[in-house]
């Protein structure tokens, strides 16, 4: 195979049994004291990720924020409260890389009814925790979000916790994985597309 | 078992008594079917109530003392299955002072204890106790009307539960009919001719739920609601090899897809002829998701021709079959359609997944289709129906114009040879036709207008 076809932009070869695998372990378990990072330079340092991402989101910077993410990421949106698995369960939304480009070029086909036009949003993230993993290129962070959304004259709001993995990638943190949890994951969501 | 007569139809005299013919017309119907919380009211009995409806499919509650909640209509229900196997829905209202006695959405139970006063049902709706007994002049437990009202005809289809509250209604295959056999097809297509009920997407819309079944069977709105969704499958597409459902765009009424009534409001699209009939015609349009040229590379290189029948598992089956009025079978969803008040709706896509039946697809082969078929079911709600879902509420919006009172559905009326009844009294007519839509809210109209024997029953 050469090298253009596994552009994860273009194809996707990387979303295989042992992705799901990796994805679920470092998914279970990870909220632990004896892992939490004290440093506060090292806490503010992904503090100030989350929130730059907070950022780029409301104001629609996709390029911006696709940036944060490793070539080889996952954007997963569980559709129950335990995270599951998901090769057996649906998601609310689950995406590699190009399905998060796909995500994006769609909003902006101009023909989004659901976003013609753009929601406007402000996102308050906070409760900030990082722990170390057993990978030392590995840090995972545990953030609440509340997302107000303004859409045709109403005021709607989201709200959960995110856990996200990073990775160091070519010298840099970089967000392999996003785990979006919604309260009402499992309950009917009022037009939900938006990037959360 | 003891049935109860219910009053509830003739009480509904309250509300406004329209002269259903002349909101339902041959080919518009008015705005007030949409927009009157009466006329809702009225659908919650006499539709809901008056004919066979989708509750819940079989291996959500596959184990004894399974059961999971769900409504008919707007009747809070629990559905389960007893340690003998068999399968009831009960309501769930405590029969004592009437609060739901269950509020989990799933689980394993042989009884349920109300917690407002603690009185205790078995899962078959049998009062089993109540506290302090002594404070009652008789022994409830002995008095059937004390035991859980439950809906007094549950069948289940090929897995899928349905119930009716009406003693008059045909049986269940008969009201199925001719719908039997695209959803035959549907599951045959399966290992072992079955699916299972996974997680699902699940949608809220402020809209009636009419307009979801309206837009079930609609080929005139894909190309134009769709269009961003058309556009991103085909944005590496060339054009020899167009994704999804792009072959609505060249004058879909000249493909061979079609829409057929099949009666009692349920109707069909079938896209099926458009694909090439070979093993892999399914996949070959499928667009573009997460892992999936890793698996179709992996299956191609060890099984050869016979990967192309694995990944057609995957693929999303391009069929609408529409069993009135809550149902949707549609790629490889079940969709539900969930009324919650005249101007909000519920559209639940459960996802499914498949077994190895027979032993022939291996573990393997197995886990790696179904998260593959995970991720092709994720596609349409993700990046299609939110767009319909906002028509849909731009739709109530609309009809809040109480002056313009009329909805056209009028596409195909009229014009010569362009629909067919077939020898076995269904319907057909192209891909865009509205020919649906004037039918089912036929069946509609009659339900509206009829009286039905509406009974709740009661073990004994
Ligand atoms: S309402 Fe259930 S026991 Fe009183
Ligand atoms: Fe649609």
């Amino acid at each position: 195979m050469n090298a253009p076809a596994r552009d994860p932009s273009r194809s996707s070869y990387y979303v295989t049994n042992d992705f799901y695998l990796e994805l679920i372990a470092d998914f279970a378990d990870w909220q632990v004291d004896e892992r939490s990072v004290e440093d506060c330079a090292e806490r503010d340092r992904f503090r100030r990720l989350i929130e730059q991402e907070a950022r780029l989101l409301d104001r629609l910077l996709y390029e911006e924020w696709l940036a944060l993410y490793t070539p080889e990421c996952a954007y997963w949106v569980p559709s129950t409260p335990e995270g599951g698995d998901p090769r057996t369960e649906i998601s609310v939304m689950f995406d590699d890389r190009r399905r998060l480009e796909d995500r994006i070029y769609r909003l902006r086909t101009g023909y989004a009814w659901s976003q013609a036009p753009s929601s406007r949003t402000s996102r308050i993230v906070s409760n900030v925790e990082v722990f170390k993993s057993a990978r030392d290129d590995q840090r995972m962070v545990r953030s609440n979000f509340a997302i107000s959304e303004f859409w045709d004259g109403e005021i709607r709001m989201l709200a959960g916790w995110t856990g996200h993995r990073f990775r160091q990638h070519g010298g840099a943190w970089k967000i392999s994985a996003k785990q979006v949890n919604l309260l009402n994951c499992d309950q009917c969501i009022r037009n939900p597309s938006i990037v959360l | 078992m003891t049935l109860e007569r219910s009053k509830a139809p003739a009480r509904l005299q309250n509300a406004p008594l329209y002269d259903w013919d002349e909101l339902v017309q041959e080919d518009r119907v008015h705005r007030l079917i949409y927009t009157d919380p009466a006329v809702f009211d009225a659908e919650m009995v006499n539709v809901f109530g008056g004919t066979w409806v989708y509750l819940a499919h079989e291996s959500q509650i596959p184990n004894p003392n399974d059961f999971i909640t769900g409504k008919l209509g707007l009747r809070p229900l629990i559905i389960t299955r007893d340690e003998n196997g068999q399968i009831r829905a009960l309501y769930n209202r405590c029969t004592h002072r009437g609060t739901t006695l269950c509020r989990w959405d799933k689980g394993n139970s042989r009884s349920f204890q109300c917690p407002y006063h603690g009185w205790n049902f078995l899962n078959t709706g049998k009062l089993r106790g109540v506290p302090w007994p002594d404070g009652y002049a008789s022994k409830l437990v002995q008095e059937d009307k004390f035991n859980l009202a439950q809906v007094p005809r549950v069948e289940s289809y090929r897995g899928f539960i349905f119930g009716t509250l009406n003693m008059e209604a045909p049986s269940l295959p008969d009201h199925l009919g001719p719908i039997k056999k695209p959803i035959d097809e549907w599951l045959d297509r399966n290992p072992g001719g079955k699916v299972i009920v996974c997680e699902a997407n699940r949608l809220k819309f402020k809209g009636n739920w009419k307009l979801a079944y309206d837009n079930s069977g609609d080929g005139y709105h894909v190309i134009f609601s769709h269009r961003s969704l058309i556009q991103t499958e085909n944005r590496f597409a060339d054009e020899a090899t167009k994704k999804g459902m792009s072959y609505y765009q060249n004058s879909p009424d000249t493909l061979p897809m079609y829409c057929q009534y099949m009666g009692n409001g349920h109707h069909f699209k079938d896209k099926r002829p458009n694909l090439e009939a070979r093993p892999g015609g399914l996949w070959a349009i499928e667009s573009l998701h997460p892992g999936m040229e890793h698996v179709q590379d992996k299956l191609r290189s060890r099984y050869g021709a016979r990967a192309e029948t694995m990944l057609d598992l995957a693929g999303s089956e391009p069929v609408n079959i529409n069993v009135f009025p809550n149902l949707s079978l549609l790629g490889n969803h079940i969709q539900v359609f969930q009324p919650v008040a005249f101007d909000e709706t519920d559209a639940i896509w459960y996802g499914t997944k498949i077994e190895d039946v027979d032993g022939t697809l291996g573990e393997e082969v197995l886990t790696d289709i179904n998260a593959l078929r995970m991720r092709t079911q994720e596609g349409f709600p993700n990046f299609g129906e939110v767009d319909d879902v906002t028509n849909f509420e731009q739709i109530q919006r609309g009809l809040a114009a109480a002056e313009d009172e009329w909805i056209y559905m009028n596409r195909g009326y009229a014009i010569p040879d362009r629909i067919h009844t077939l020898e076995d009294g269904t319907i057909k007519g192209p891909a865009t036709d509205e020919l649906f839509m004037r039918e089912y809210i036929r069946e509609w109209k009659r339900l509206m207008k009829a009286e039905p024997d509406i009974a709740i029953r009661r073990e004994v």
